[in-house]
């Protein structure tokens, strides 16, 4: 699947849910299935500061050329958020990453969560992912 | 004893408090960030845009005399408020950080040497911090901290040895953002005067609670902004007591604050225009008016009683619950409480409780230094404000219930 399709499914997968609750404990559940962040990256540098719950994101290249996210976060809505982008941007190509349009996050309505106002750093997720993606392209030239 | 009808009446007066939020009705319980404000202070915004608006202090024509005939009963208004001697001690600022920056700055700036000390509590918002450090990193000054007890209330068993001879100003806040405590303020100042230093008062989250006496405190600055007593945004005020604002050198340059301008000379005006340069809120000033009737007409047992069986209700439920705990004991707080659940970051908690329509502040409240001190990384927050029902209560712990069951 590309980014679209998985985008896609996810927005499938969101419309069956009748309720806030039953969204809030989906995101909850996917949090769990998050691939955390290596113990030795969880530094200050791998930390995405948002102004009330902290995101640590760490990326790596595979053989095949395409990015590998890992993260945490201490609150977990912001965990499940951070899972639910990941599933979208995980194992593709530097240079789909930095092009992708997540439109889902809107479409499943959570969009919100991206205002800077939130402050819960999933909008300096998806931008230090994009860095990553860009800092991946110009090493690939 | 506390008729639900009066409540229902003010709450009629307030437009935004009546409506839906992701389909629930709005639960406003984030009064210590902003208070919403009466329909009088919307009406006189309206008012002044519609029928008013002239530049003040300078027009020989009809809007402009009675548009600063109309700012100026406002300075009168809160002269009489925080019962001050003289209106001209009533200096118009943009908030109270505008107001202790101005302090900082001026008087501050004109005082503070090498050496000396100034004194803040750890329960102070980052606005009573930063400016007190940027003008003691200038001077190489000193900074120095009351501390407190674990239940939030300033300790003041060391008070001799911080407030000492090398003192020259303390800045304290009367009631904690985060917490609700209502600080000892009376005492404070008597041992700051006794030294022979000078003391501000950030009276932002004192003023929409209970009546403030400033000459009866003798404190020689207090400041507090607007928009936390039921009056509009970018409107505060810093009260000084006249000689102090009078020996003070003026901050801002331009318009308004002079006497008159040569480029060899410029002669400054006098108090309060010294300090009030440029043009300024003019709809903000006017619209503090309605503001403050609506706190005389209404009384301040209305506010002191409403939100003391609110704070007592919804403590007691929180008690209830396991692994809570609550920040913030002081026997004497405003209906402000702040807690943490064990494993359970308060973000998460604060986004459930917005999906049932219900606001409260998540997170460190500008108080960094107070959630070092509690080694936790901050906090949520209910505050309650005049038109917050007993119902209301009951609809935040049901909501807070159904939020932690989905959390653990």
């Amino acid at each position: 699947m590309n980014i679209q399709e998985k985008q896609q499914e996810v927005i499938e997968e969101f419309a069956m849910f009748s309720d806030w609750m039953e969204k809030y404990e989906h995101i909850i559940e996917l949090g769990k299935d998050l691939v955390l962040i290596p113990e030795d990256q969880r530094t200050d540098e791998n930390l995405i500061k948002g102004c009330q719950s902290r995101v640590w994101l760490h990326a790596e290249k595979n053989e095949g050329g395409k990015i590998q996210f890992s993260a945490d976060s201490d609150a977990i809505i912001t965990k499940g958020l951070v899972a639910l982008v990941i599933r979208i941007l995980n194992d593709e190509k530097p240079e789909d990453i930095v092009g992708a349009d997540l439109y889902f996050i809107k479409e499943i309505g959570l969009g919100e969560h991206l205002s800077p106002t939130r402050s819960n750093g999933l909008a300096s997720m998806i931008k230090q992912m994009k860095l990553y993606g860009l800092a991946f392209t110009n090493k690939q030239s | 004893m506390i008729q639900d009808s009066y409540i229902e009446d003010i709450r009629k007066s307030f437009p935004i408090l009546h409506q839906k939020i992701h389909g629930s009705p709005l639960v406003y319980f984030d009064n210590a960030a902003t208070t919403q404000k009466p329909i009088g202070v919307i009406k006189a915004i309206e008012e002044y845009y519609t029928r008013l608006n002239a530049n003040i202090h300078r027009g020989a024509h009809h809007l402009a005399n009675i548009s600063t005939e109309r700012f100026e009963s406002v300075r009168e208004k809160i002269r009489a408020f925080i019962n001050a001697q003289e209106t001209s001690e009533i200096i118009f600022t943009s908030g109270t950080t505008d107001a202790i920056n101005l302090v900082a700055q001026t008087w501050g700036r004109q005082n503070i040497v090498d050496g000396d000390e100034i004194v803040l509590s750890m329960l102070e918002h980052h606005s009573n911090i930063v400016p007190w450090q940027m003008l003691a990193e200038e001077k190489k000054a000193i900074i120095r901290v009351i501390p407190i007890t674990q239940d939030g209330e300033m300790d003041l068993t060391q008070i001799d040895s911080i407030i000492n001879a090398k003192t020259k100003f303390v800045a304290v806040n009367q009631v904690s953002n985060a917490l609700g405590s209502i600080n000892p303020i009376e005492t404070i100042i008597s041992k700051a005067h006794a030294v022979g230093s000078k003391v501000l008062i950030d009276g932002a989250q004192a003023v929409s609670h209970f009546a403030v006496n400033v000459s009866k405190l003798d404190c020689d600055f207090y400041c507090f902004s607007g928009h936390k007593l039921y009056g509009p945004t970018g409107i505060g005020v810093l009260y000084g007591k006249k000689e102090l604002l009078e020996k003070m050198p003026p901050w801002r340059g331009g318009g308004e604050m002079i006497k008159s301008v040569s480029f060899e000379r410029t002669t400054y005006n006098e108090l309060p225009h010294k300090f009030e340069a440029g043009t300024p809120n003019i709809e903000g000033v006017i619209a503090m008016g309605p503001a403050l009737d609506f706190i005389n007409e209404t009384g301040w047992e209305l506010f002191s009683e409403n939100e003391e069986r609110l704070l007592n209700f919804v403590t007691d439920e929180l008690e209830k619950i396991s692994d809570l705990r609550i920040f913030g004991k002081s026997k004497n707080k405003t209906g402000v409480i702040s807690f943490q659940i064990e494993g359970i970051h308060p973000y998460d908690l604060g986004t459930l409780l917005d999906q049932q329509g219900i606001a409260v502040r998540t997170g460190h409240h500008c108080t960094e230094p107070l959630w070092n001190f509690y080694q936790v990384p901050g906090s949520v927050r209910a505050s309650f404000a005049v038109y917050n029902t007993l119902e209301e209560g009951e609809i935040f712990i049901k909501a807070l219930h159904k939020s932690i069951k989905l959390l653990k």
